[in-house]
């Protein structure tokens, strides 16, 4: 399988008159075609503004992409004009937002909200439009009897469903969902991963699914990135993470999970906070919350290494030139 | 079968609407509003079937029977030609009306998409757009619409330009207004992700989520057009005679006030009347629309 998406080098930057908050640094990333990445990182950690790099939709001022290439389709995305990026925005990438309550219109029947994003990209007779459109709401879950009725009709599971629609009509290549499932309960929850789940196999598409919820990214993706102040610190498969974590930051992250079996007063927590984005500490970004911190990792940033196939971590830990004391 | 039918054809008619509902029912429970939602429909009525309504014709003159009182034959009296005052004032409908409204059409079609214009982009476009308007607003609306009737020439669409071009600052300022408290939220975000390009948004997203506001300055605005038609009609820069015109009447009969009041008394009252009546259903549509009111 070939890689649909290749984040090289990416820098995302917002400034302001006071301050340079440096919300992306130098990440690196792919999605091969049909796979499904978790996107994994504390809240501030860059998941979003990464999303809406590989969108070109950073807000503008005060956010600025300083470096990197984001290769899609093997086009560089940076080089787009604004005009080629609209005929890939919701036609080949789409994108789902957090909240369902807050991005459908509210003055908009559902149907039409549909409709709308076909008829940007496809040329459609209105006849031919409106079943589209109620097709895509039978995918999703909901009787095409209710095409005509407004957001605040649905509740808040549905209208997510809605939003799914939305972002399948035109059969994108890539979906990037932006914690999804963070307004919803559980229960629902389960349902619309679930749904995800079924329409990322029945279109085949690719998922970039950014959530802080390691829980979601074991039920539903194959491949996970562990995020951490604008950068990638451990990649791979979501079974050799999980069984194997090695860097000491995502080991801390599956630490600070309740455990079904042991009965704890407290919880293990990560000590200190996410560093600040217009202050970021030298060297790994990681090292004053690290309990393993060496002199080195004050200074130099690790590259990422190849532990095992298709594992690679940014620590010293595992730079065996550094293990040998060279 | 044919009963489902019934039932999702109701529901759909009823779901269609259901906004513009809520917002009736809630203007209903104002009982000063409705009474000016009926003046204003009567008004227009009036305005409709002029021809049909008054006794005689608006430059119907009978110099025999100038000056005269109210009476069974001319409910409203003559005016200095003998022309019928009821007559005059039905046409007059007409022209305020239509001043009113197409004066409010101009200022909120130019207005509000300078606004959302400005809202939208903000930056150097917003600070361009909104300079130009404090420049207009700086002027007096009536100063301001003197000088465009006196340089254009006075005619009815000069007049309704004047009124119109003089309130637009007022329609960007609200519409501005809106849209920048809309344009962050999420559907905008997402119709962007969507692909739509801004023109797109703005029409389709942004302006119909704003029109709350702009619908109820709309109908105070009517009023004050109206008003501000008829005061310039009465210091000789409106409609030239004799078209009969609300201000022009009173202006006409200013000068016989002391021996016959009625000639300026009637006109007068009809300008009240419907601004009044303008006035309370904009009170009562704000209040309609507002959606912290909503139970």
């Amino acid at each position: 399988m070939g890689n649909l998406l290749e984040i090289k080098n990416l820098s995302i930057e917002y400034v302001t008159d006071e301050r340079t908050n440096k919300a992306v640094n130098n990440l690196n990333l792919k999605i091969r075609e049909g796979e499904t990445l978790g996107f994994v990182g504390e809240t501030g950690a860059g998941k979003t503004t990464t999303a809406l790099g590989i969108m070109r939709l950073v807000p503008s001022p005060p956010g600025r992409i300083v470096s990197g290439e984001i290769i899609f389709e093997g086009e560089n995305l940076l080089e787009k004009t604004e005009k080629e990026m609209r005929e890939i925005r919701g036609n080949k990438i789409s994108m789902i937002f957090q909240d369902p309550m807050t991005s459908l219109n509210p003055i908009m029947t559902v149907g039409e909200q549909i409709e709308e994003v076909i008829k940007l990209h496809e040329d459609l007779p209105k006849d031919e439009l409106r079943k589209r459109a109620e097709a895509m709401l039978e995918t999703v879950g909901i009787r095409k009897e209710r095409f005509d009725d407004y957001p605040h009709e649905f509740s808040g599971g549905m209208k997510q469903r809605v939003v799914i629609a939305m972002g399948l009509a035109c059969n994108p290549k890539l979906i990037i969902a932006d914690e999804p499932t963070t307004a919803l309960d559980v229960t629902i929850q389960a349902q619309v991963l679930e749904l995800m789940k079924e329409l990322k196999v029945k279109f085949n598409t690719s998922m970039l699914l950014i959530t802080h919820d390691l829980g979601v990214v074991a039920e539903t993706c194959d491949y996970v990135a562990i995020m951490y102040a604008g950068s990638v610190l451990e990649y791979g498969n979501v079974e050799r993470i999980y069984n194997n974590p090695l860097h000491p930051y995502t080991v801390g992250l599956f630490n600070s999970i309740p455990s079904l079996d042991e009965d704890k007063d407290k919880l293990d927590v990560i000590p200190g906070t996410p560093p600040d984005p217009a202050n970021l500490p030298t060297g790994c970004k990681f090292h004053p919350r690290c309990s393993k911190c060496m002199e080195i990792c004050k200074q130099k940033m690790p590259e990422p290494i190849e532990v095992e196939e298709g594992h690679y971590v940014s620590c010293f830990l595992y730079d065996k030139d550094v293990k040998e004391g060279r | 079968m044919a009963e489902a039918n019934a039932i999702a054809k109701g529901k759909k008619e009823n779901k269609s609407n259901s906004q513009l509902m809520g917002v009736w029912i809630r203007l209903k429970k104002n009982r000063l509003a409705i009474f000016g939602l009926v003046i204003l429909i009567l008004l227009i009525l009036m305005a409709i079937f002029a021809d049909i309504l008054a006794p005689y014709g608006y430059d119907e003159q009978n110099l025999q029977n100038t000056f005269q009182t109210p009476n069974l034959e001319h409910p409203f009296g003559t005016d200095e030609f003998g022309r019928d005052i009821l007559s005059r004032i039905i046409y007059g409908s007409r022209i305020s009306l239509q001043v009113g409204i197409i004066a409010v059409g101009i200022a909120v079609i130019i207005g509000g998409f300078l606004g959302a214009v400005a809202g939208y982009f903000s930056g150097k476009v917003d600070n361009i757009i909104m300079r130009c308007m404090d420049v207009l607003l700086s002027i007096p609306q009536m100063l301001l619409a003197i000088s465009i009737v006196a340089a254009l020439g006075n005619s009815l669409a000069n007049l309704m330009i004047a009124v119109g071009v003089s309130s637009i600052p007022q329609y960007a300022r609200i519409v501005r207004a809106s849209v920048i408290s809309i344009k962050n939220q999420e559907f905008v975000e997402s119709a962007k992700a969507t692909g739509s390009n801004d023109l797109r948004i703005i029409f389709k997203h942004v302006i119909p989520n704003c029109l709350a506001p702009v619908i109820v300055q709309a109908t105070l605005g009517i009023g004050l057009a109206i008003l501000t038609a008829a005061g310039l009609s009465f210091i000789g820069l409106g409609i030239k005679p004799p078209t009969p015109e609300w201000g022009a009447m009173l202006s006409g009969g200013r000068m016989y006030i002391r021996d016959y009041p009625h000639l300026t008394l009637f006109p007068g009252i009809a300008i009240v009347v419907t601004i009044f009546a303008f006035n309370v259903l904009g009170d009562g549509l704000r209040d309609a629309l507002d959606p912290k009111l909503k139970q």
